[in-house]
């Protein structure tokens, strides 16, 4: 290889020993701060959403998961409209996602491997990761939203909870796909060869061999997307309304959820909208991170096995 | 993935069901991106039809007269985005090298997590804090903006900069030590040489996410139509826009909002293809080696 020759003119050493060691130094330290600048905001932003946001979520504890929303300027705890939104529409987008990404994902590595079919899909996968949620919101309301709406004399806005479940969905699909295939790479071929030695059909080999053995990695992966679908705000706005009580139907009337929520309080300038905004993005933070904690564990304790 | 011999006719009709339902799912990844392409266009082409060309070159936007001109949001998008990306690669870089070249073993792991913490934390919790903590700072501005989009690109950064770097081959970096030189030299010699391409490409997936970054910008970023140098002017971006006037805007307005939705698509899509083209090439060059 010509990489050592080129190594050999990239570096200068005919500088004086002391001042090679003082940049050395200087640098080290240099990139040290960079993790100290990161750490900044990490810690500032952690302190506000826990001390502002469980000053109101702690001492009305139980009540504030559970009330109705009051109206903007009147003080005190609820977001239970939202804890149940939230749950309900991220729960839907779960159920619709994760099926359709692992059994896309199967049809990529079990399947098509490298037809020109898989490849397209692989890389369209790819770029939809990218699409921005803001326009994924905006693509829901326009194939369903609107289309569930009735204009005047039947007012009827077609905001419903299952929208933002697909605009979700959508957001998840790409990540469900790309982490289950890299899960699935992994099994080794020898228990498929194994499998098929035995009698077994493809179905049967991918259903109760192939699967299994990726399981703890799949559930990981779409833990994560959960938990990244769970947080977002902007393809909400368009789909699921507004509404201050509980709503358990996702067909039924607007809903809302945590984040919207944040987003809605964000905005208002009087003080008792903050607080709840800051109790909302408490809640919403811990259960992010119990969901990605949930994932870490599971894969620490997948790789452990193997 | 051999190929089985067929020896059994029964579990046939199942296996092709199974088979046609993994490569329906597959093919949805397909429909939806044409879906989206083709419902937003149509939607879209009101306001061009109204517009022209107009929608990409004027810069004043007014409901009231219908006349809608994109350019300040473009504008405020790409702005914003840039100084997002001048504010974190600097810091992701240096995060990056930290963790593969100084850090003690027993401090990379931790140093992982604390950089995906941040990747977990919502966007619209940055856009709270940003809208509340920083803004009665620094304003609503640009600037308000590209910290808050700094802050969210960082972990994504850091992680794809670190993989890469990690691909770093044991041999060049030992022989830059055996040539005598420090870390640092080491680093800049075989380190930075071999991960250049993949990091341009780890800053452009940074990017792409920058601009359709929606709601944390909807907050800070000060929601005025106006194309400014000064980082400390407020202004307002495509995804922000969108995000702020959808609730109460009139038909034209929803269309001139999707063709803003259109726009940014294809912006960010061909941003994120040539980032994943350079960062997969870079990938499977090193890894290949």
């Amino acid at each position: 290889m010509t990489l050592g020759t080129d190594l050999a003119h990239s570096l200068e050493l005919r500088q004086k020993p002391s001042w090679r060691r003082a940049k050395n130094t200087l640098m080290s330290v240099l990139l040290g701060s960079a993790v100290v600048v990161v750490a900044i905001p990490l810690v500032l932003i952690m302190y506000s959403v826990f001390a502002k946001g469980g000053a109101i979520l702690f001492k009305s504890f139980p009540a504030f998961l559970t009330h109705d929303i009051p109206p903007t300027r009147a003080a005190g705890p609820g977001m239970g409209p939202a804890i149940v939104g939230t749950l309900l529409i991220t729960g839907m987008a779960t159920l619709i996602a994760v099926p359709l990404g692992v059994l896309g994902a199967i049809y990529l590595n079990e399947y098509g491997v490298k037809s020109k079919f898989a490849q397209a899909v692989r890389f369209l996968a790819l770029v939809m990761t990218g699409v921005p949620s803001v326009v994924m919101g905006l693509f829901v309301y326009v194939v369903w939203t609107l289309h569930h709406s009735i204009t005047p004399p039947h007012e009827l806005t077609g905001f419903q909870g299952f929208g933002g479940s697909l605009a979700l969905a959508c957001l998840m699909l790409p990540i469900v796909i790309n982490a289950t295939e890299q899960m699935l790479k992994l099994v080794p071929d020898g228990l498929r060869e194994a499998s098929y030695a035995l009698g077994a059909t493809k179905t049967r080999t991918v259903l109760t061999v192939v699967l299994p053995a990726a399981g703890s990695g799949i559930v990981s992966g779409a833990l994560l997307a959960v938990a990244r679908a769970a947080g977002e705000t902007a393809p909400l706005l368009f789909t699921i309304g507004a509404t201050r009580v509980i709503n358990t139907s996702l067909f039924h009337g607007d809903s809302t959820a945590l984040s919207a929520r944040i987003f809605e309080n964000a905005k208002e300038a009087v003080a008792n909208a903050q607080e709840r905004g800051w109790g909302a993005a408490l809640a919403l933070v811990l259960l992010t991170f119990t969901l990605t904690v949930i994932a870490r564990v599971t894969t620490a304790f997948a790789t452990r096995i193997k | 993935m051999a190929t089985q011999p067929d020896l059994r006719g029964k579990g046939q009709p199942a296996d092709k069901t199974f088979g046609g339902l993994a490569i329906g799912a597959a093919a949805l990844v397909l429909l939806i991106l044409a879906l989206i392409a083709i419902t937003m266009t149509s939607r879209a082409l009101p306001v061009l039809r109204h517009m022209g060309l107009g929608f990409f070159t004027s810069s004043t936007w007014s409901e009231h007269d219908n006349n809608f001109g994109a350019l300040p949001f473009i504008w405020g998008t790409v702005y914003t985005a840039f100084i997002a990306i001048v504010l974190a690669v600097p810091v992701s870089l240096g995060v990056a090298l930290f963790i593969t070249q100084v850090a003690p073993p027993k401090l990379k792991r931790p140093l992982v997590y604390l950089i995906d913490l941040l990747a977990v934390v919502p966007s619209v919790v940055f856009g709270l804090w940003g809208v509340l903590m920083l803004a009665p700072h620094l304003n609503r501005s640009f600037l308000t903006a590209g910290i808050i989009l700094a802050i969210m690109i960082v972990p994504i950064i850091t992680s794809l900069a670190r993989e890469v770097i990690e691909t770093t081959a044991q041999a060049d970096k030992e022989a830059a030590y055996a040539l005598g030189a420090t870390r640092w030299e080491m680093i800049g010699a075989a380190v930075l040489p071999h991960s250049k391409a993949g990091i341009v490409g780890a800053v452009m997936l940074g990017l792409g996410r920058a601009m359709g970054e929606t709601i944390a910008a909807a907050l800070v970023i000060g929601s005025s139509a106006q194309i400014a140098l000064s980082p400390f002017k407020s202004g307002d971006s495509m995804p922000a826009v969108i995000a702020n006037q959808w609730g109460e805007a009139s038909e034209l307005q929803k269309s001139a909002l999707i063709a803003l939705a259109l726009t940014l698509f294809v912006m960010t899509i061909i941003v994120n293809l040539i980032a994943s083209r350079i960062v997969q090439r870079s990938l499977k060059k090193t890894r290949g080696a």
